[in-house]
């Protein structure tokens, strides 16, 4: 049998325990509840494996079939081969999470450089070496934002990712956390600030923000929601875009406390919208109430630097009912992409790309609204991705386009009903000049037939 | 013997690189946003970033390197096929929000993955939205809560566990918002029916069980804890991280368990990652299934498969779009190769490696090991022997093990065992190579204690101040 060295030494293993058969190891579990086969096919070689896998896949397409522009966090990004080469090696990716530092120090260093590089990037003292993703690390802040001052509300923008509400609400239904929702201004797609100072209280543990925000639009008014929080004695939570830090200020430049975000599009390829990378990172004044695993420098026994994961005693393994939280398998692998993606960019190389995606996004925007009857819904400046308002129905905008072979933006509407024809169209440095014009003369055929 | 290189290998910051040119500022972004401070990444060649990250991959220990018998871990063998496919343009570079008719071939693996969940776990229905172990575990902990709101019965505060359960249990259960009461085991090491029998009442939302359990013990009066259980109107759930020990031979369903859990990056042979990316889909049984997370994946009359977000009564989402799926595909993979005959081989194999090698060292009278004797696919013993004769205590043999060029096992877990080494070989090993892990824990038992105290030597740092770590944490290069 695959994968089982000892398929063929069964019986001579039994003979020496001094058994006869492999069923008396399984005399334990009770006649009742025995089964003789499970009701599945037979195994296949790997040949007819991949045969049969490539027919499945052929009924997906890819990006590379089919140029997308869907905006809403996920994009596809340029990998280069050195992530691929470096994160295919099975030292790293067979390694179990680094229980036994003396057998680890390769990742356990990887790590506290990812860990090093994600503070650089957000200007934040500390980060973790990954939460799931994006989405859950906001459940996660709210929870650790109580912890911390014993508030019991959370205070979040209306125009976040609807998943990210709903993981948000399951994150904190067991505790006493309650979310508030603050709208965004209609014209510039903003948070509405004057509606945040309404809903802020002396209770507020936490207000999150997001820049740029669901819409792709930028939150330049940055010191006055950093007031309006600090003035209540909250919590300055902050979601970023890891690629749009090369030339936007760090959140830890305008004073926030947690800084939380999808760190995917660090090296990592949209693989169906999973894996994900959380990225994690505070001041360090919070470390103790900290989720997930953290990686610290230590000396070994003769002095020399070491590396080892640090206070685990925040951590389930061993403080189990009391741990800050449950999660114990991490991302990893993906936070190791994002290592060796940022450092073979460099400060210079990230600077580049997220000028470049700043730029493509305007390119974007200005191309489609050249066409009659598409415009920007809000006034707002945006990074790479823009929401475009239509004059026709975009569901049928959309089924046109995907016949002529292009994935068109993300149709708003389904969760926010008054953004009717409202598309959120997304675009990063691997689509090139072509793709943009393709889908600007498919939209200006679909929509003037 | 595996030997690690030993490298002194600087710092990615600590790398000479070239010089950081300042960004320039981009006229068309609000003033009070442009970063004026540089991002303090070195920039250094490709050649540079290539040779730091393979000296570090050259410093650690991976399944390919050797056995890896992390107790409750299940490292096995990960099939190279599995990584190959799963890197494949047209399942890495497919965006979730396509439309449905471009991602028909993901939708149907995740739809026969689930089938074959169900099949192998005697559920009805899965969802592969959790990322992890834990994650499914506070999925299964969120959707206890919704059913016995939905029964008007949302008095149940509390959720019951033992003392040998995984640590990610209580942390769920707590993170859930439930109240815990462990209990703890019988002489024999599993669960005390009398005082389940006490801790169960009208306030009781749920008990989670691993079977086998965490000392490697099948739990033999499962249908008398799960009568106990339902009579008392609780929910029964399941820890699939031990399932690797009864694929095909028996179904935590057919056990009476409403809600289950399993570990693909454990029994379905995806890799760790060094920690992650997992995935730790959780199925249910028919009463629960309405509160399952969106969107289901459905197959409608004329074959296609759809995103089913048509759900009232469910609790939501978990996590991002539909988990972690590149670790989906892998796990489908393994499964469709296994296939019955394969997963059920994987099983006993797995079951006949662990008791052969408990077996062995128990003979040789070096180490013990408490409670009762058959064990599935884990076992664990005590050093207190070692302890009290010697001083070597459970941390010194392993990092002595690593001397002999050996993963050690899980230490200091269940805490019910003292001095605990929590083995588990998986079907992955051969019998040399059990053979030799067997020879050399028995060895270090008899060699001079100074010996195995100073250890680990052969590694590329001598034996690791962990406390300093958290004394005086440096958490990053600008820390230090």
């Amino acid at each position: 049998m695959k994968f089982i060295p000892n398929s063929n030494m069964k019986d001579v293993m039994l003979k020496e325990m001094g058994l006869t058969d492999i069923d008396e190891l399984f005399s334990d579990i009770p006649k009742k509840i025995r089964i003789d086969q499970l009701k599945l096919s037979k195994g296949l070689s790997q040949q007819e494996t991949e045969q049969k896998l490539r027919f499945i896949a052929n009924k997906n397409k890819s990006y590379h079939d089919m140029p997308s522009f869907l905006g809403g966090g996920t994009k596809p990004h340029y990998i280069p081969s050195v992530v691929k080469s470096i994160i295919s090696r099975s030292e790293f990716y067979t390694a179990y999470t680094p229980y036994q530092s003396e057998a680890s120090q390769g990742f356990l260093q990887a790590m506290f450089e990812y860990q090093s590089m994600i503070a650089e990037l957000t200007g934040m003292d500390i980060a973790n070496c990954s939460l799931y993703d994006g989405v859950t690390a906001v459940g996660e802040a709210a929870l650790m934002c109580t912890r911390i001052n014993k508030k019991k509300t959370f205070i979040i923008p209306k125009n976040i990712c609807q998943e990210k509400k709903s993981v948000l609400q399951n994150y904190t239904e067991g505790s006493e956390v309650k979310i508030k929702e603050i709208s965004y201004d209609a014209k510039t797609g903003k948070i509405d600030i004057n509606e945040l100072k309404k809903q802020i209280d002396e209770d507020t543990a936490g207000v999150y923000m997001e820049n740029p925000n669901f819409f792709g639009i930028f939150e330049d008014d940055i010191e006055n929601i950093r007031k309006i929080v600090k003035d209540a004695g909250s919590l300055f939570v902050v979601g970023m875009d890891p690629l749009s830090l090369g030339i936007v200020k760090s959140p830890g430049e305008y004073e926030a406390d947690i800084v939380l975000g999808e760190g995917r599009a660090l090296g990592n390829p949209m693989d169906f919208g999973g894996s994900t990378l959380g990225i994690f990172a505070c001041k360090k004044e919070f470390l103790r109430q900290l989720p997930g695993r953290i990686i610290g420098i230590t000396k070994d026994a003769e002095g020399n630097r070491a590396f080892c994961m640090a206070l685990q005693t925040r951590e389930q393994h061993i403080r189990r009912g009391r741990a800050t939280s449950n999660i114990c398998t991490n991302e990893g692998l993906c936070a190791l992409a994002a290592t060796v993606y940022l450092s073979w960019l460099g400060n210079n190389g990230l600077g580049e790309l997220s000028k470049i995606n700043f730029e493509k996004g305007q390119q974007l925007a200005d191309r489609i609204t050249s066409i009659a009857g598409f415009e920007k819904m809000f006034t707002g400046s945006h990074f790479n991705e823009v929401v475009i308002k239509c004059s026709q129905d975009v569901n049928k905008i959309n089924k046109k386009l995907l016949k002529k072979g292009v994935q068109s933006g993300l149709i708003l509407d389904r969760w926010y009903p008054e953004l009717k024809n409202c598309m959120l169209f997304g675009i990063s440095e691997v689509h090139s000049d072509e793709d943009v014009e393709k889908l600007v003369s498919l939209l200006k055929e679909v929509s003037h037939v | 013997m595996y030997r690690s290189a030993v490298y002194d290998e600087p710092l990615l910051n600590e790398l000479a690189g070239s010089k950081k040119e300042k960004t320039k500022p981009l006229d068309a972004l609000p003033r009070s946003l442009q970063r004026k401070e540089n991002v303090d990444i070195p920039n250094l060649d490709e050649t540079q970033v290539v040779r730091h990250f393979h000296r570090l991959s050259q410093m650690n220990y991976g399944i390919d390197s050797g056995i890896y018998p992390l107790g409750s871990c299940t490292m096995k063998y990960n099939p190279k096929i599995c990584e190959e496919i799963a890197q494949w343009d047209r399942f890495a570079n497919v965006h979730p929000l396509q439309d449905e008719s471009t991602i028909q071939g993901n939708l149907q693996i995740m739809f026969e993955l689930e089938r074959m969940l169900c099949e192998i776990t005697g559920m009805d229905y899965f969802c592969l939205q959790p990322a992890a172990g834990a994650q499914g575990e506070f999925l299964g902990m969120l959707l206890t809560r919704a059913y016995h709101e939905f029964n008007n019965d949302g008095q149940r505060t509390e959720v019951i566990l033992p003392d040998t359960s995984h640590g990610t249990n209580p942390a769920s259960v707590t993170t859930a918002g439930y109240n815990l009461i462990e209990i703890p085991s019988t002489k024999d090491g599993t669960v005390d029916l009398d005082m389940l029998e006490k801790a169960l009442s009208e306030k009781t939302a749920c008990f989670m069980l691993t079977n086998p359990n965490t000392l490697g013990i099948f739990e033999s009066e499962i249908l008398e804890i799960s009568k106990l259980v339902h009579k008392a109107g609780a929910l029964l759930y399941y820890d699939g991280a031990n399932i690797n020990a009864i694929m095909g031979k028996t179904r935590p369903g057919d056990m009476g368990f409403d809600i289950v859990h399993l570990n693909l990056h454990k029994t379905f042979a995806t890799p760790h990652g060094g920690g992650g990316p997992g995935s730790g889909p959780v199925g249910v049984n028919i009463k629960l299934e309405k509160f399952l997370p969106t969107p289901r994946i459905g197959k409608k009359k004329d074959g296609s498969y759809i995103l089913d977000y048509d759900a009232p009564k469910s609790i939501g989402k978990i996590k991002a779009y539909y988990g972690n799926f590149s670790v989906l595909l892998k796990a489908y993979i393994y499964i469709l190769m296994m296939g019955k005959d394969g997963l059920k081989e994987t099983s006993e194999i797995a079951v006949l490696n662990a008791n052969y090698m408990k077996k062995k060292i128990l003979d040789s009278g070096t180490y013990n090991m408490p409670y009762k004797e058959l064990r599935k696919h884990e076992f664990v013993l005590s050093c207190e022997q070692l302890k009290q004769e010697k001083d070597i205590r459970a941390m010194d043999v392993a990092k002595r093990l690593l001397d002999h060029g050996l993963h050690p096992p899980t230490i200091y877990f269940p805490l019910i065992v003292k001095e605990a080494l929590m083995i588990e070989p998986t079907e992955s090993e051969s019998k040399q190579d059990l053979d030799k892990y067997i020879d050399t824990l028995i060895k270090i038992a008899n060699e001079k204690p100074e010996v195995v105290k100073n250890s680990p030597n052969n590694t590329p740092v001598k034996r690791i101040d962990e406390v300093g770590a958290t004394k005086n944490p440096i958490l990053t290069w600008n820390m230090i």
